[in-house]
């Protein structure tokens, strides 16, 4: 497909579909780059930044959000045709994001018991990541999506190379930053092992577990790890749960780890009785 | 108000903006009217419902905490902050004052940043005639410049306090889950300094903007403090003598369903008509509240009156709001001593924690139940923007006639900016279509 003139500047979209909006502000959140950027970009549509408003065709969209209601699924259809390279950003976009707990739900049950008027019921049973739906040619993960990265990427799409986004575990970020292991240390249950870094390790680096927002690394033994969080702590099967079933929870092999053991209202292990928690130093999970 | 068929030979106008743009979230605004008349005035809220009062039941304080940061990615810590005072309310935690302190801050953060971003980037171009502060940068670039270098200065700030200023994840029942040290703040307070300059230019380049007529007499919601601008903590107080603790708010007010939005409505129960939350209505009940050079500055506006009657000045109020922000910043940061322990222990007890915070946008109320295993039960969350939607709607109907003699498209562009001047967010407004009624037969 061809868009565009040799030697113009790439033309951008930004748009959205379900989400909080915090993604798409991670682009205007880089004060220091942001007039640079614009100078190598011709932005054509951001609705959240400007009022000029462009259908496209688009060089690049960057699409943040996730497929949830009826009209998304022709929208990402056409937007879609409309561009060349289409990037994906955040957890909602690349994983269904937190709102994607409600698809361990009976959905039609759910909704016909909810609602007293169906038919203004907007959402679909599942909210689903893009990729779900059309060819994703990048993604940025993230709950929200790290300004490194995304300068990273921005950067390569500049100059036309394949963009250096690294594929390691959040454990190899505290290693090379000297952090000590708050699971080790502290026995706070963390994600680390399995989960996508990005971020550069904040939760650790602050004390506490990951919570997996980067999303897991391929072939991440979720399983393994779950069966040690069980095995060393006081927890039960749907506490282990709850600790896959966030941001990216319905990514594999998170969605996995919630489905057998429980975790959202509305996924298995939903009822079982124990003692309330405690707060404070490292006693809470 | 919903009209019906044009009457033959009407002269019905229709202003309409099918997606709002330079605001947080996807809206509608629709203003018809016929015969000089207002026969329709809406805002729509068209942006998919995620249903967060749902996702939290069944979850622990501490990941709620994480979730409903979730609704906002500009007012994060506005969540998260409401949520933790409502469980340490519930639990009787008594917090380190160097922690509360600290709170203080993070908040500041981020009505650094959120003020920032939304005078100069999403409303400063409408007083200016511009479609974007990218398109703006062209002519005043050094004005952008400043304008980001705040927003950093603020953005940082969060990133100091919780490693990140889009979902920081240090805010904990008891405390943080850790906290800076105090050389950690003060590299950071030459830019605040620097940015506190650059806001006090920001009051005075706002005071200058060309304000659109606008004349109403407002109904003003926020919280109050003895010692302090209300940010975690005061009681909620109104312009006609409401007076309640932060975790009453269902006492005089409440949420209706609106059939053609994705959001419900806050209303008061005394039936006395809409409210409006925010800055201007901040201003209007704390102004003596505020930070010396703050308060100093909005009196060298001479603007307070007209931030209380024209709700296109709210733009000045966010700007004092933000030397005021600036200002608290420094004096935290000046007095701070690391707590003893950053967390201090709590216990989980079953009942109902509620509480209402100042987010950038306004009041922001959260009620959970929590049942024997210290899990939520139900979950109730009222932004600022589902409160402020009446008002908005009601503002409508004021503006029109003040723009119907001018040409369509300006008139819509008026409006646009009028709505703006709220800085809704519609994300936030938009977790609702509560579920929890039907759900329980």
């Amino acid at each position: 497909m061809q868009h565009g003139q040799v030697g113009a500047h790439p033309r951008v979209g930004v748009v959205k579909f379900a989400s909080c909006d915090g993604c798409q502000l991670t682009i205007l959140n880089l004060e220091d780059e942001l007039l640079s950027v614009v100078e190598h970009f011709d932005i054509i549509d951001f609705p959240e930044a400007t009022s000029a408003r462009s259908a496209g065709p688009y060089d690049v969209l960057f699409v943040e959000g996730s497929v949830s209601e009826p009209a998304h699924l022709e929208r990402i259809v056409e937007l879609r045709k409309r561009c060349r390279t289409l990037v994906t950003i955040g957890a909602c976009a690349t994983a269904g994001g937190i709102q994607a707990l409600r698809n361990w739900g009976d959905h039609d049950a759910f909704r016909a018991s909810v609602y007293a008027h169906p038919e203004y019921i907007h959402t679909l049973a599942k909210s689903t990541p893009i990729a779900d739906h059309v060819q994703v040619d990048a993604e940025l993960r993230g709950c929200p999506i790290d300004p490194g990265q995304l300068v990273e990427l921005l950067t390569a799409l500049v100059t036309g190379r394949r963009p250096q986004l690294i594929d390691e575990a959040v454990c190899m970020e505290c290693k090379r930053r000297g952090v000590v292991c708050v699971m080790v240390g502290k026995g706070i249950p963390c994600l680390g092992q399995v989960t996508q870094t990005g971020c550069g390790a904040i939760c650790p680096r602050f004390g506490r577990g990951c919570y997996g927002c980067f999303g897991p690394r391929e072939q991440a033994n979720a399983a393994g790890l779950a069966r040690y969080f069980e095995a060393v702590g006081d927890r039960t099967t749907e506490d282990v749960g709850r600790l896959f079933a966030g941001f990216t929870a319905y990514s594999e092999p998170f969605r996995s780890m919630v489905s057998d053991l429980g975790g959202t209202r509305w996924a298995r292990g939903e009822g079982a009785v124990e003692a309330a928690p405690a707060g404070g130093g490292d006693a809470r999970n | 108000m919903h009209g019906t068929e044009v009457p033959k030979g009407a002269d019905e106008r229709l202003y309409e903006v099918t997606e709002l743009t330079r605001v947080e979230g996807e809206g509608s605004l629709r203003l018809r009217v016929r015969d000089g008349k207002v026969v329709e005035a809406s805002l729509g809220i068209f942006e998919t419902p995620r249903y967060f009062e749902q996702i939290v039941v069944g979850r622990t304080p501490d990941e709620v905490i994480d979730i409903v940061a979730r609704i906002c990615g500009i007012c994060p810590i506005a969540y998260q902050m409401s949520a933790v005072h409502a469980f340490e309310d519930l639990f009787g935690v008594a917090i380190d004052p160097a922690v509360r302190a600290l709170r203080r801050l993070l908040y500041c953060g981020e009505w650094i940043e959120s003020h920032a971003l939304h005078i100069y980037l999403l409303h400063a171009p409408d007083f200016l005639g511009y479609e974007s502060a990218i398109a703006m940068a062209a002519d005043h670039r050094e004005t952008v410049e400043k304008a980001l270098r705040m927003k950093k200065a603020g953005n940082h700030l969060i990133g100091i306090l919780g490693g990140r200023s889009v979902h920081p994840v240090s805010v904990r029942v008891g405390g943080f889950s850790r906290v800076p040290r105090r050389r950690e703040l003060e590299a950071h307070r030459p830019a605040l300094a620097e940015s506190l300059e650059l806001a006090k230019e920001t009051v005075r380049l706002t005071a200058s903007l060309p304000m659109p007529a606008f004349a109403r007499e407002p109904r003003v919601v926020s919280l109050r403090h003895p010692d302090e601008y209300p940010y975690n903590d005061g009681r909620i107080v109104s312009s006609d003598g409401l007076d309640l603790r932060p975790s009453d708010w269902g006492e005089a007010f409440e949420e209706s369903h609106v059939e053609r939005s994705n959001a419900l409505h806050a209303r008061a129960k005394d039936g006395k008509g809409v409210y409006l939350v925010g800055p201007a209505a901040r201003v209007v009940l704390a102004a003596d509240q505020l930070h010396p050079v703050a308060r100093e500055l909005l009196a060298e506006t001479g603007m307070a009156e007209l931030i209380r009657t024209n709700i296109y000045a709210s733009i000045v109020a966010r700007a004092v709001e933000l030397v005021h922000a600036l200002a608290e910043a420094i004096d935290i940061i000046d007095a701070y001593r690391p707590p003893a322990e950053p967390m201090v222990a709590w216990t989980s007890r079953p009942g109902v924690g509620a509480w209402a915070t100042e987010a950038p946008r306004g009041l922001l109320f959260h009620r959970y139940e929590v049942d024997e295993r210290g899990r939520v039960a139900a979950a109730q969350i009222v932004p600022p923007t589902s409160q402020n939607q009446a008002a908005i709607e009601r503002d409508l109907v004021v503006a029109a006639p003040n723009v119907i003699d001018l040409p369509q498209a300006e008139a819509t562009v008026r409006l646009e900016q009028m709505i703006r001047s709220y800085d809704p967010c519609i994300s936030c407004a938009t977790h609702f279509l509560d579920l929890r009624i039907e759900e329980e037969d």
